[in-house]
């Protein structure tokens, strides 16, 4: 187990680089200057500017002062906002990101997890197909059409939340509620898959036989492999709850860390493009490890060698 | 020789009357035939619709502005007065270009990667595997983002730019499949047959793991329109003067409260075709009945 | 002797997109106490769906116990609802299946699946079920039980499941048990062990077990009586000696022929030329007409099924005259 950490994190640490170098180059090819912004720089300033962040030298010796400022764990400064360091600024609005994603999971699995069972169990009933019909529409509203419709009913016509912003304590919940919708979807479908898999397995009929009852075979006999799957999507759920939260926030008008990235790239922050993108690929990786632990966690076949 | 010669040929009758079978199951479910219809009817309305419009794509009409579905302008016109009708049906067609066109890069990526891997199996394969996981754990959504705005804006490299980043799922299917099949007798025979490689992976082995490809390719098409939207959403899709769903929703989206059918037309049409790709993905799992390639 | 279950004229039936599968089709038989029961037959010839509904274990939908009735104490198990049912299963009647690989569950320990029945219909408290469930694994003969308890079915080989399976379907000490090929899937020399360990049990313990297998020479071996279906239906019945001494239908003979241990050397095996017929399509008469040797087939029923005739004390033969060996009584 301890060796499969260690080679996964040696893996994670190519990704960084990988990740790193591709980034570099990507938002270098964009057409467009990171201090070409309103307000033209006297040509003195701009000179100044790029000597600091070192856009005056050839390509190479560029990505290796960044790059090497990256492995010193330096994120440097923001080129568009100047003088902020973007660490500071990932810490500012990643905590944002990360409650709007957590809750968000939170409600996913709430609503999915249940529905997903009760679907499986109660095959082809009506529960099961309202249940799946309501996981489809899910699937097909995207959140930049869900988000519209939760705003006018909750913010516009009933008046009790925000429509968008970042002010009160309750703002929060449209957001994590649009989110949490279109995953309990996905989580919702998944679970019904696996659950009825494994309710078809012999050793579910094994247990019937022993006279377990019904709602004792779901919850012990069946849910533990049912859920492999959801555990094994919660990886890629988390990461894209939480890196892809750029819609989200520009619906909601939150100060997340997706709103900085899209603004990043528009603005060609080449330093904090990179950083973003670092963060992100760092935050995915521990998810992804955390995932795969899990998983192992729960499959006595895998933990045990 | 001649045993071997037989064993080809005998694989092929079965598998056609295997899609015989799954045609048939397909047709005794009710939903998803519904819902292929209104794809049928969606595709053509698209594709075939603007050219019976009245109204140009860009024709702006500054005195009439915004006003509702109306005998004149069926889908009413937005602020600028444009007519919302050619709009949405033009915008549709874009949507469904690049849901297409994705997925058929997707498509070729993911079969020729996962069945050389699947096919030449041993070191190769893990290796090319692990390579696929390692791309599985990017933020693949920053690097869509990434990528056009990299290569700027335009409708082909945004096509290539999903489908490159699509195509992982689809090399997995592909692998499993085949892997599965590469032990087969008639496998074993064409290579006796001194066949070459390639043209066994492209001949034999392709054709029998093409369920599971399809079931995810009808799958990936509603995925990569999602993808689109939500570019388009961001202002990184298509540019004006051409619009597709995703740039209508987030327009209308912009206007809900005052010029609802700006919204709620467009998202219809998104919603709708979406939901009939997927059930028509689903009807087709279970016609073709086949696992996923997952596991 | 008194009957521990009596079924009569069970049948059973799926309803499914290709028509009415009818699995079942008017079986009885009886198990009286300590006595070992056989079912065999070709496979699909509806062994394990006559047990399972016994049970109440097959699908439903697609399954439907279509009648009869199965009498166990002074209950008819087939009208039991389902939570009386899982009062008789697995403590009253318990069952072994075919595939030890897949019948135990991965995701727990043996221990824990092996006491389920002890807690369940016992009551017992955790300490004790396991304190139980150490002696029952020592009692099928897994040396090591304390340890062994603590592990995955994984850590298990195939035999080595099938230990755990008897175990866990005798540990509440039933009347019945039903084994379900329950040594088809072992190889040959674990399968030995097998057989001798639920002979063995069986002895000591004095319940009544129903066997089923496609294996004559196992039949030969542990049952009493033997019950030969075919199709869905019984085709005869009787005790094993008085079976492989005097078979009267043809599928039986057809079956004994094919015991390769009992075909003379240097000659080809034997093999029942034929598929067994489809059971959502039934001919109307003998179901296994078609197989038959050219000049007996006239002889076959073809309109109306073949009835159960006792010709001799306790044997009971279908009685198609193309099939019966030697004629029949009239
Ligand atoms: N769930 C089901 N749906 C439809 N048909 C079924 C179902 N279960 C069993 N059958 C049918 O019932 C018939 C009898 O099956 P059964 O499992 O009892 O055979 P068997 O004698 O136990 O064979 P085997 O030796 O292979 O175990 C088969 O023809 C099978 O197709
Ligand atoms: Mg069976």
């Amino acid at each position: 187990m301890l060796r499969f950490i260690f080679s996964r994190l040696l893996q994670s640490l190519l990704v960084l680089v990988v990740v790193f170098t591709a980034t570099f180059f990507l938002i270098r090819l964009k057409p467009g200057d990171p201090f070409k912004g309103e307000k033209a720089m006297p040509a003195s300033v701009l000179a100044q500017m790029n000597k600091r962040y070192a856009l005056d030298q050839p390509l190479w010796k560029q990505y290796f002062i960044h790059a090497g400022a990256f492995a010193r764990g330096d994120l440097l400064p923001s080129m568009r906002y100047e003088g902020v360091q973007n660490s500071k600024i990932i810490k500012d609005s990643f905590p944002v990101s990360l409650l709007i994603g957590l809750s968000a999971l939170t409600i996913a699995l709430g609503v999915g997890l249940p529905a997903g069972i009760i679907a499986a169990v109660r095959k082809n009933t009506w529960l099961d197909y309202s249940a799946m019909s309501l996981a489809m529409l899910g699937i097909c509203l995207p959140t930049f059409v869900m988000g519209p419709i939760l705003q006018w009913i909750f913010a516009l016509k009933l008046g009790w939340l925000n429509v968008a912003g970042w002010f009160e304590r309750t703002d929060w919940i449209l957001p994590a509620a649009t989110m949490g919708f279109i995953y309990a979807a996905y989580i919702a479908r998944l679970t019904r898959g696996g659950m009825l898999e494994i309710l078809n397995q012999d050793y579910i009929r094994t247990a019937r036989a022993k006279g377990v009852p019904g709602k004792q075979i779901v919850i012990k006999h069946a849910l533990r492999g049912g859920l492999l799957p959801v555990v094994a999507f919660l990886g890629p759920a988390f990461a894209g709850i939480t890196t892809g939260s750029f819609i989200i926030e520009k619906i909601f008008q939150l100060p997340g860390l997706g709103q900085h990235f899209v603004g990043s790239v528009f603005n060609s922050d080449y330093t904090l493009v990179q950083a973003t993108t670092v963060f992100y690929a760092a935050l995915l990786v521990l998810i992804n490890l955390g995932s795969d632990i899990l998983q192992a966690w729960l499959n006595p076949r895998i933990r045990l060698t | 020789m001649t045993a071997a010669a037989s064993a080809i040929p005998a694989s092929l009758p079965r598998g056609r009357s295997l899609g015989q079978d799954a045609w048939a199951r397909l047709r005794k479910n009710k939903l998803a035939m519904v819902c292929g219809v209104v794809l049928i009817a969606i595709f053509l309305m698209c594709y075939l619709g603007p050219l019976f419009c009245t109204y140009r794509l860009d024709a702006q009409d500054l005195e009439l502005k915004a006003t509702p579905p109306s005998a004149a302008h069926w889908f009413g016109t937005d602020e600028a007065g444009r007519d919302q009708l050619v709009r949405v049906l033009s915008g549709g067609r874009v949507s469904l270009n690049v849901g297409l066109l994705a997925t058929a890069v997707s498509l070729i990526i993911g079969v020729a990667y996962g069945a050389t891997a699947g096919y030449l199996g041993g070191r190769t394969d893990s290796v090319m595997m692990r390579f696929v996981d390692v791309l599985y754990s990017l933020p693949f959504m920053v690097f869509v983002i990434l990528l056009t705005v990299a290569f700027g804006r335009s409708m082909w490299l945004l096509y290539l730019a999903i489908g490159a980043v699509e195509w992982l799922t689809m090399a997995r299917i592909v692998r499993a499949g085949v892997q599965a099949q590469a032990r087969m007798e008639f496998v074993e025979a064409a290579r006796s047959l001194g066949l070459s490689n390639s043209r066994i992976i492209f001949r034999h082995i392709v054709p029998n793991v093409l369920g599971p490809v399809i079931v995810y390719t009808t799958l990936t098409v509603p995925a990569v329109m999602l993808l689109e939207a939500a570019l388009s959403f961001l202002g990184l899709g298509v540019q004006p003067p051409n619009s597709s769903w995703g740039s209508l929703i987030d327009q209308g989206a912009k206007s809900m409260e005052t010029y609802p059918w700006l919204l709620v037309i467009p998202a219809a049409f998104f919603s709708v075709t979406l939901f009939c790709l997927n059930f028509v993905g689903d009807g087709l799992r279970d016609a073709i009945d086949v696992r996923s390639g997952k596991d | 002797m008194s009957a521990i279950i009596e079924v009569k004229d069970l049948t059973v039936a799926f309803h499914t997109r290709n028509g009415v599968v009818r699995a079942v089709d008017g079986v009885s038989f009886r198990v009286e106490a300590g006595q070992t029961v056989g079912i065999v037959g070709e496979s699909g010839s509806g062994k394990s769906v006559t047990c399972y509904s016994l049970l109440g274990l097959i699908s439903q939908p697609p399954g439907r116990i279509e009648g009869g009735s199965a009498i166990f104490g002074n209950q008819d198990l087939l009208k039991l609802s389902e939570k009386d049912l899982q009062k008789v299963r697995g403590s009253r009647i318990s069952m072994i299946f075919q595939d030890p690989m897949t019948s135990l569950n991965p995701f727990l320990k043996v221990g824990t699946q092996l006491v389920e029945p002890l807690r369940l219909h016992q009551g017992l408290d955790k300490a004790a079920a396991w304190k139980k469930g150490i002696e029952a694994l020592a009692e099928v003969g897994i040396p090591d039980p304390a340890t062994r308890m603590d592990q995955y079915p994984h850590e298990f080989s195939g035999g080595m499941r099938q230990r755990v399976m008897i175990a866990m379907a005798l540990i509440t000490r039933p009347q019945l048990l039903i084994a379900d090929e329950p040594t088809t899937a072992l190889d040959v020399t674990i399968q030995q062990q097998v057989l001798d360990l639920i002979k063995d049990l069986q002895k000591r313990l004095g319940i009544a077990v129903v066997f089923i297998t496609h294996d004559l020479a196992v039949v030969h071996e542990i049952c009493d009586v033997v019950n030969v279906m075919y199709a869905g239906r019984l085709v005869e019945s009787a005790s094993a000696a008085d079976l492989f001494a005097h078979p009267r239908h043809a599928y039986t003979r057809a079956l004994m022929r094919s015991i390769p241990a009992l075909q003379k050397k240097g000659e080809p095996l034997y093999t029942i030329p034929g598929l067994p017929p489809d059971l959502s399509q039934l001919p109307d008469g003998c179901a296994f007409r078609a197989r038959q040797i050219p000049d007996r087939q006239a002889l076959c029923l073809t309109t109306k099924k073949p009835p159960l005739l006792e010709i001799a004390s306790g044997h009971w033969v279908q009685a198609c005259p193309g099939c019966v060996e030697g004629g029949l009584p009239l």
